[in-house]
């Protein structure tokens, strides 16, 4: 028998360790000298106040959606892919080279040949550990945190060598006009109304919740989702009923690479336009507690990396107008991995010794009569 | 090629070997009794800062130190609070570790001292200076000999000296006393080890904290040894790189030497690019040296050159049979 109720388990936890999480994040910004209450308010005013920061929080959003259901997937299979960096990384290399060197005539082919590639780069990049995983058992976590140096290393390699541009920087040279999406402000602002003026959210986002989209058909919805839960769930179990280890291991880490080398759609062709050094910015880590949140959820996803895109927009507005460096969200962000992720049990196991007790009372206002003989 | 720029190649090694020495140890304390720690560069990193800010008010080293390993212990603290007592899941508290000390540092230091992040410089008694060994000036001019003893041996930090000498007092801590019996025991089979009257809480959180002063000795080498002062992200992966020398000796104090030692070679070259392409005649990229570390862990990983078999209990919270 479940020990608490389905909607405890889904909405009550992840709240009790957000606010667990914002009451610390406010004692850090206490302990600094500023107000929390003015952060707060600097943040919702900064992110979500205008369409201009709207655009900027939707932006962030769509990049932790992707590596947010990279995350989600693999913990289906109960697998740990820490290498969202890396494969993010990769699919910006990807996306980097088609861009570059095919002349498109639209911007529509132009991103769905993007997209491929990154997707391709990124669950190639996941292969290796994934292969090293099935067949020799080497853990999963270590390879995809080893590939994440060494992907940082080959795009090093390619921005001083093969891909650079001319001038000082480490960078590829930017991308031809055609290959340029249509931002948010290009889609919906008019002469008369402009709306996300200058604002980097662009079309990668509804492609990002397509992504939400499909990962939910595939999960619940078709044979190969079941395969990847049953063998999450025991993996024995999964073997008997026939389901080969090998396969999905490597088929739910080619997904979850794959999504996470979409992102470069995003950020290295929606936004940069080009290939600089760095280009993931550790969105790969953040999918990593934007999964915990969302409870590996498609829609929880979404919902967490909103969330997150708030606080990445709210906190560069932060370092803006207050004392308050932008690491600041680093720190958050660690408080929401630390008590969503790795602190769980110590907001469960109380929650559920309260609606243990809950459940054995009787309650006397309650009209039905079925007796519980619970003592 | 000379013995000059050999012995500077190698003296380099050393200095860059030690924090990864004092870290691969860390971890294999906390690894051999069942609970894996990839929040290695997150202690480092917090050690690194307190020891720099502590040692740059007070203007004692030595204080900075120990400020240094109160930081990193109260990292471990957190450690294993989420995977002893609460049972989560080990690899997330890590990656919290990381981000907490990554984030946390240069908010705190930022708000302490207002220069983008980063302590002020450190100088005089805040720092970690050379110390010459008895002897070393005389029998400098002795041929090879001298040259080797004067530049290789002798001269490092004091830090660099207890980091040797924790290489065979891990391995006899390990391998010779009880605690060392029972902290391996149980990171193989804790349930054998709590059948014996032990507590399996208690000797984990002997591991951790064990950890945590050895990365606090890491991240103050970094920040008032090999440098003067903080800057953010100083550790720049070398708690990760320490995982995989971890992986790489097989969880072993005296192949920990080793490994750490090539792979503070190998950083040690990659600073060094003409050296290498002295030797070989080619070009051998930095990059192609600075991922080979990972890319050497995930060769061994794949069992290609002997097996690293971990910790059997390792990763696992241990549930006392009710």
């Amino acid at each position: 028998m479940q020990k608490m109720p389905q909607w405890a388990d889904v909405l009550l936890i992840p709240l009790v360790s957000l606010i667990l999480a914002a009451f610390f994040s406010a004692v850090v910004i206490l302990a600094i000298g500023e107000n929390p209450w003015e952060a707060l308010k600097i943040m919702v005013e900064g992110a979500l106040g205008s369409t201009y920061g709207w655009g900027y929080t939707l932006y962030y959003a769509t990049n932790f959606i992707f590596t947010g259901l990279a995350v989600a997937v693999a913990n289906h299979a109960k697998m740990f892919n820490i290498g969202g960096e890396g494969q993010a990384v990769m699919g910006g290399l990807g996306v980097a080279l088609v861009c570059l060197y095919i002349p498109f005539p639209h911007w529509t082919l132009a991103l769905l040949a993007a997209a491929a590639t990154a997707a391709v780069f990124g669950a190639a990049w996941a292969a290796i550990p994934a292969l090293l995983q099935a067949k020799r058992g080497s853990h999963i976590v270590i390879t995809t945190i080893m590939f994440n140096f060494i992907a940082a290393s080959l795009l090093n390699y390619f921005l001083i060598g093969p891909l650079k541009a001319d001038g000082m920087e480490p960078a590829t040279a930017r991308f031809p006009e055609a290959a340029r999406l249509p931002t948010f402000q290009d889609m919906f602002s008019s002469p008369d109304n402009p709306l996300f003026r200058g604002a980097p959210a662009n079309v990668a986002f509804f492609v990002a919740i397509l992504a939400c989209i499909a990962v939910w058909l595939l999960i619940w919805r078709s044979r190969l989702g079941y395969e990847i839960r049953s063998f999450g769930w025991s993996e024995p179990a999964a073997r008997y009923a026939g389901i080969s280890p090998v396969r999905i291991i490597m088929l739910t880490m080619l997904i979850s690479g794959g999504l996470a080398g979409m992102m470069a759609i995003n950020n290295v062709m929606g936004e940069a336009e080009r290939l600089v050094l760095n280009s993931a910015e550790g969105a790969g880590f953040i999918g990593i507690a934007v999964a915990l949140m969302g409870r590996s959820h498609p829609l929880g996803v979404f919902l967490a990396a909103v969330l997150f895109g708030f606080l990445y927009q709210g906190g560069a507005e932060l370092s803006l107008w207050t004392g308050i460096p932008r690491d600041m969200v680093v720190v958050i962000q660690a408080l929401v991995i630390l008590f969503t992720g790795a602190l769980d049990n110590m907001v469960r196991m109380p929650l559920e010794r309260v609606f243990s007790t809950l459940r054995r009372a009787p309650k006397p206002d309650s009209k039905s009569t079925t007796a519980r003989t619970a003592e | 090629m000379d013995l000059a720029t050999i012995l500077q190649v190698l003296d380099t090694t050393v200095r860059l070997a030690t924090p990864l020495l004092f870290a691969c140890l860390a971890g294999l304390f906390s690894e051999r009794a069942g609970i894996v720690d990839i929040g290695l560069e997150g202690k480092m990193l917090a050690a690194a800062f307190l020891s720099a800010a502590i040692a740059a008010v007070t203007g004692s080293v030595w204080i900075g130190l120990s400020a240094g390993i109160v930081g990193a212990l109260s990292m471990s603290a957190i450690h294993g609070l989420a995977s002893i007592t609460f049972r989560g899941n080990q690899l997330i508290s890590g990656v919290a570790i990381n981000f907490l000390a990554q984030g946390l540092t240069v908010v705190i230091a930022q708000s302490w001292f207002n220069q983008g992040g980063r302590t002020p410089a450190l100088a005089g008694g805040a720092r970690f200076h050379s110390i010459t060994l008895p002897g070393a000036e005389a029998l400098r001019e002795v041929p090879v000999l001298g040259p080797i003893y004067y530049e290789l041996i002798s001269g490092h930090s004091i830090l660099v000296y207890v980091a040797l000498l924790c290489v065979p007092l891990s391995w006899w801590v390990l391998q010779r006393t009880r605690f060392g019996l029972r902290l391996r025991a149980v990171g193989e089979n804790p349930a054998a080890v709590d059948t014996a009257g032990v507590s399996v809480e208690r000797l984990r959180y002997a591991a951790v904290m064990i950890c945590g002063v050895l990365t606090g000795f890491a991240g103050a080498y970094l920040a008032t040894g090999l440098q003067a002062g903080f800057v953010r992200d100083m550790t720049a992966g070398r708690g990760y790189i320490a995982l995989a020398a971890l992986i790489f000796a097989k969880w072993r104090p005296w192949a920990a030497l080793w490994a750490t030692l090539l792979f503070g070679f190998l950083q040690a070259l990659s600073l060094r690019p003409d050296v290498l392409e002295g030797v070989l005649r080619i070009d051998v990229s930095s990059q192609l040296l600075d991922a080979l570390p990972y890319i050497l862990t995930v060769v061994i990983l794949a069992g290609f050159v002997g097996r690293a078999i971990p910790p059997r209990a390792g990763g696992e919270p241990y549930v006392k049979e009710r």
